[in-house]
């Protein structure tokens, strides 16, 4: 096992990047991605790792470059954030459904208008249907870990899916944390090396991304959401064989304090580390609160998800994200589809927090559990609130 | 029950959605959608080959007698054959069906 150091997360992932020996790593930089790519440029210029650097001209261009390279059968890296992940959007649902697997580390951000380069969810809300499996860290040994259990999911064969691990733009990316990096050995002989199900080969010559006419397009994005859907086991096997290597257990739904909790708080992402702050003042002042964060967000947990809050009463679900004109917030939206005409299940109230960067207090998570069990008393008039939003 | 007009099943599709036969678009037969088919009036032909030359899908070729002829197999009924022809020997005749 490594020695645990003080080290920025960006930085600690690309040392993950390096560990999990990335073969080609098209990259370029954006706010507040920019260290992940810049310290792998600096690891491949320095001979530290075996890897074709592509300084492309855009996303949309690292994004072709990564499927071109898979297709050829390497280890592929990227990452990117907001203005620079919807340039690539055209490209995105392309390796999914095509089945190169790669792995992107997107450093969450806001969307402009207005100019923001500070964090929230709405980046990767508006790639939510491009069909890669998604993964949201809470703090910085998470981000390492789910970056190397990323490359061992998306390259197994029964998967063969593009894989995204969201951190938090800067409350992750540029704080500096105590992080265990694994030795090369334990990498090794966690993720093994990348054997493509097929790659371009002038001998046994295929045609990849062909038109898929009327007759065939529905089959082949039926093919793609059963194979999204199926990787679930293997998901949940490369957690367990981590948890067994590394001690450090993942599961794609997390709980804290919320067994026989009455009201749930639902969070994804670092906010989660002040919502449990949040809890615990909570129970020490007598309330009957818990939290579940979500960790695997495609495919999306179901099952795991109804276990975990099964016996509560009320559910606060905090968005990072405001789709203007929308009944709600995507997580609120998906939650209430989860449970919906389920007996039993609970009242669920959808809020949007910390949007932009603004920061999400203890006291704003004690408002929205205050407010959630208000209005499972009395029916709020809106389907969704803006926490902390100043009228005047 | 609605005719189902999926050519491949969704369990029996390729890996990707792969194109596994080299060189399969020769069995596509791409000029089943077209509109109207060029006539040839051979009365008025000299032969020249402009339609040849000026076919786009290059579905013209020339037969043992020196006449071009349409491949309809190919042909999209664009009519630039028509349009070149110096002796208006094409016209454009609708499909019929």
């Amino acid at each position: 096992m490594g020695k645990r150091i003080g080290v920025e997360v960006s930085i600690a992932v690309a040392d993950a990047v390096k560990l999990a020996r990335a073969e080609v790593i098209p990259a370029y930089p954006i706010t507040p991605q920019t260290h992940i790519v810049e310290h792998l440029a600096e690891i491949v210029a320095n001979g530290e790792l075996d890897a074709e650097y592509i300084p492309v001209e855009s996303e949309h261009a690292a994004m072709s470059a990564c499927c071109g390279a898979v297709a050829a059968g390497a280890r592929v890296f990227t990452s990117s954030s907001s203005q620079g992940l919807s340039l690539m959007s055209e490209i995105l649902y392309i390796p999914s459904t095509m089945r190169l697997p790669m792995v992107m580390v997107v450093a969450n951000r806001a969307m402009s208008a207005p100019i923001s380069i500070w964090n929230d969810h709405q980046d990767i809300m508006v790639q939510r249907d491009i069909g890669w499996i998604q993964t949201f860290a809470e703090n910085g040994q998470e981000a390492v870990d789910l970056v190397l259990h990323a490359f061992r999911v998306a390259e197994d064969r029964k998967v063969s899916l593009p894989m995204i691990v969201n951190i938090d733009g800067f409350t992750l990316s540029h704080v500096i944390e105590p992080i265990e990096l694994p030795t090369q050995e334990e990498v090794d002989d966690y993720i093994p090396p990348f054997k493509p199900k097929r790659k371009l080969d002038p001998r046994k010559p295929v045609t990849m991304g062909p038109v898929g006419i009327p007759e065939v397009y529905t089959e082949a994005k039926v093919a793609h959401d059963h194979v999204i859907k199926n990787s679930r086991k293997v998901i949940l096997k490369a957690w367990k064989e981590f948890a067994e290597k590394f001690g450090r257990e993942y599961h794609p739904v997390e709980s804290y304090k919320a067994e026989g909790a009455d009201t749930i708080l639902v969070t994804m992402g670092s906010i989660s580390e002040t919502a449990m702050t949040a809890i615990d003042k909570m129970r020490d002042d007598g309330k009957n609160v818990g939290l579940v964060r979500i960790r695997l967000w495609r495919p999306f947990p179901a099952q795991e998800f109804r276990a975990a809050t099964k016996h509560a009463k009320v559910l606060a679900v905090i968005d990072r994200c405001l789709p203007p004109g929308a009944v709600c917030g995507p997580v609120g939206a998906e939650l209430r589809s989860v449970f919906y005409k389920i007996p039993g299940s609970p009242k669920i109230f959808s809020f949007v927090a910390g949007l932009g960067g603004r920061d999400v207090t203890v006291e704003r998570f004690e408002e929205i559990i205050d407010k959630a069990e208000q209005y499972a008393k009395r029916r709020p008039k809106e389907l969704y609130e803006v926490i902390g939003v100043r009228e005047k | 029950m609605a005719i189902n007009d999926a050519i491949i099943g969704w369990k029996t599709i390729t890996f990707g959605c792969d194109v596994v036969e080299p060189g399969n678009s020769a069995n596509f037969r791409t000029g089943d959608w077209r509109s109207q088919r060029p006539v040839l009036d051979k009365e008025k032909c000299i032969k020249c080959g402009m339609c040849w030359i000026f076919c786009p899908d290059m579905c013209y070729s020339q037969t043992d007698d020196g006449y071009f002829e349409a491949d309809m197999e190919y042909c999209k009924g664009c009519g630039i054959c028509a349009h070149q022809c110096p002796k208006d020997a094409i016209t454009m005749v609708p499909e019929e069906g």
